[in-house]
């Protein structure tokens, strides 16, 4: 049952990131078929995700593998909110190639089939993983903003500005402060899932490991981002690098250090 | 019923020319009217063109009661005025005002008044079934043109461009406070540009305080000395400037100085004078976007240049509309034989039921019904099928052949029946 809905995911966030690619060469009606190409892959997604939780009778991400299935749905569901809005389709570039390939990662991974029942508790799993997972959607969506934002201000500087106003991408200003306010939501996300894990680690022990420590670099990274902000004025470009170097250390957390941490 | 174009344009006239014809909207309407007679018309009278349309049984009458009405209003003699005339008529005149409408026969492709102008005149004209479908068709070739290629990509001008550079720095424009310096004519179409989407002129600047008071005067906002613009750029979003002055109005290190006091806030600088107001040094400070005239003329000629792109695509979509006009049109010429083939046959069947009627009292009234409703069935299904063949036939060359043959072999005679279907 859950294959045969990853198949249908899989291909619409694929269909949606090749429409997208198309619509920066020919804006349009590529444009609204990625949009709807989104829309169809997360509401597939989102059934794969149900029918795996009904088939574990839980939570059933705990592993590498499950948890990224998670976290591509969160990243698409978060650049759903507001992402599919015209201006912001060229987001979708960077947004959808990402989730498609992480999706394909997961199903390899064994992440996309029959779910697993863990050995946690479903509350521990949904408070720890879920929150982290979710901050982490909010850091991906703050880095594709950041670096759109890095890519038109490299164009208004060089005064090539007739493929930012044909693609009608947003203002610096809009890429800024939605960047900024991701970051705002998700911060508090992370510092609650971080807490989770401390809480379990305190209350029933176990060992502080790799990932954990990266995680906590991470925490500093977009804790400084948002007091640079308030206290230093840090907006523009100096936030997007910052915020692109805290994107770093998210794909490292997730992608290169799982080993480390889940260990069932 | 023919269509007919009879105007005169900025292709072949000069403006001297033109704006002795030019029809002002309050008079369009009554010189449509008068071109009408029997038939429809439209004027259309804008600043590149001065057109007549005109839908009417008779095209050489029509054209030229068109011509006339062009030479008379220009004044002139009529020997200099008809080689400067184009007329058309059928498709080739629908084409043309599709082009017209998607802006395809503007001096700028593309541009957006042209649409408003197109619907004032067919509001303010005489249009009947011709001219009615020929108009709304237009306007949806216009809409559909600009909505499915970019031909009406922004921006146009100079004064548009440096709007839509601020947009793309600063975001919406409402609230956004604008420092002007110079009164120069561009300068102050960008201010005007500016404040269209929002923008507010919070402090003006002048080389003499009489120009900086009629600045004031004329735009609102705040005196300040020219050698103080310093003091009040953290409270400005936007400066444009366009004044005379030989040497440089805003140095780098001053705007340098003000970075601090930004609070990180993107400060876009617009500088149209010649020579430049502003160091150009300033466009190297982080947050500060300094476009100089040549930039935003080079925006302009991007856009124009997509424009004439996209007026490929654009082309091919008026040209499909003409076809089907022109499919329409040719439909007319059948309609009236279809008419009358039916009512014919309508009439034969309720004749024969009369002449019958003696033998059919004996039926009951469910009986009768029956015998009404088989013997509609059967003209219809006799119809069916040459009713079909002729509005195929319409849409090539061969409807008037079609309908003339049908109006022979029934006998029909030439009465018409209303030509709209």
């Amino acid at each position: 049952m859950a294959e045969l809905l990853f198949w249908p995911a899989l291909i619409a966030y694929g269909e949606a990131a090749v429409a997208y690619i198309g619509n920066v060469k020919r804006p349009g009606r590529l444009g609204t078929a990625a949009t709807w190409g989104v829309r169809l892959g997360w509401l597939a997604q989102s059934a794969l995700l149900v029918a795996q939780a009904v088939r574990a009778e839980g939570f059933p991400w705990g592993t590498w593998a499950g948890s990224l299935n998670l976290f591509v749905w969160l990243v698409v569901g978060a650049y759903l909110v507001w992402g599919c809005r015209t201006p912001f389709r060229l987001l979708g570039l960077l947004v959808m190639p990402f989730a498609a390939a992480l999706l394909l990662l997961a199903w390899a991974g064994g992440g996309a089939g029959e779910g697993e029942p863990s050995r946690y508790s479903d509350l521990f799993l949904v408070l720890h993983v879920g929150l982290v997972l979710a901050a982490f959607a909010g850091f991906t969506l703050a880095a594709a903003l950041s670096g759109l934002y890095l890519w038109q201000d490299r164009m208004l500087k060089r005064r090539e500005t007739s493929t930012i106003l044909r693609l009608r991408v947003p203002s610096l200003a809009a890429l800024d402060s939605i960047a900024a306010r991701t970051i705002t939501v998700a911060l508090p996300a992370l510092t609650l899932g971080i807490a989770a894990g401390a809480a379990r680690i305190l209350g029933q022990g176990g060992g502080f490991d790799a990932l954990m420590a990266f995680t906590l670099v991470t925490w500093v990274l977009y804790g400084a981002y948002l007091l640079l902000r308030v206290t230093a004025d840090w907006r523009g470009r100096r936030a997007a690098v910052l915020a692109l170097l805290g994107f770093a250390l998210v794909v490292l957390v997730r992608v290169a250090l799982p080993a480390t941490h889940f260990a069932g | 019923m023919r269509l007919v174009l009879v105007g005169i344009s900025h292709h072949r006239a000069p403006i001297e020319v033109r704006e002795l014809m030019a029809v002002p909207s309050d008079e369009a309407g009554d010189l449509a009217a008068g071109l009408a007679e029997n038939g429809e018309a439209v004027c259309l009278s804008t600043c590149n063109r001065t057109e007549l349309y005109v839908g009417d049984a008779s095209a050489p009458e029509a054209e030229e009661r068109c011509a006339s009405a062009l030479v008379a209003r220009s004044g002139l003699d009529r020997q200099i005025v008809l080689p400067l005339l184009y007329r058309l008529s059928d498709e080739a005149a629908a084409l043309h005002l599709f082009r017209v409408a998607a802006g395809l026969d503007s001096m700028v492709p593309g541009e957006t008044e042209i649409l408003g102008q197109v619907r004032a005149a067919y509001e303010a004209g005489a249009p009947g079934p011709l001219l009615d479908r020929v108009f709304r068709q237009a306007l949806h070739v216009g809409k559909k043109a600009r909505t499915d290629t970019a031909i009406g990509e922004s921006p146009a001008s100079v004064s548009s461009a440096a709007a839509t550079l601020a947009e793309q720095v600063l975001g919406d424009l409402s609230g956004t406070r604008v420092l002007l310096v110079g009164a120069g004519s561009t300068g102050g179409l960008a201010a005007r540009a500016l404040t269209a989407r929002g923008g507010e002129i919070a402090f003006v600047s002048s080389r003499t305080t009489e120009r900086a008071d009629a600045l004031a005067h004329r735009f609102g906002g705040q005196v300040v000395p020219l050698e103080e613009l310093e003091g009040v750029l953290d409270g400005v979003d936007v400066v444009v400037s366009a004044t005379g002055a030989p040497d440089t109005v805003l140095r780098h290190d001053q705007v340098s100085r003000t970075l601090g006091s930004r609070r990180g806030r993107p400060l876009f600088l617009i500088d149209i004078a010649v020579p430049r107001d502003l160091d150009p040094r300033i466009h190297e400070l982080e947050g500060c976007y300094l476009y100089d005239i040549d930039d935003l003329q080079g925006v302009v000629d991007a856009t124009l240049e997509g424009r004439r792109r996209e007026a490929v695509r654009a082309e091919a979509i008026v040209a499909e509309e003409a076809a089907r006009f022109r499919d329409w049109q040719a439909s007319l010429e059948v309609v009236p034989a279809i008419a009358s083939l039916r009512a014919r046959a309508e009439e034969i069947r309720a004749g024969e039921l009369a002449r019958a009627e003696g033998r059919l009292q004996e039926l009951s009234a469910s009986e009768r019904r029956a015998v009404e409703s088989v013997t509609a069935q059967i003209v219809n299904k006799l119809l069916h099928l040459p009713t079909v063949r002729l509005k195929e036939a319409a849409a090539g060359a061969e409807g008037p052949l079609y309908a003339s043959t049908v109006r022979h072999l029934f006998g029909l005679g030439d009465d018409h029946a209303p030509q709209d279907r």
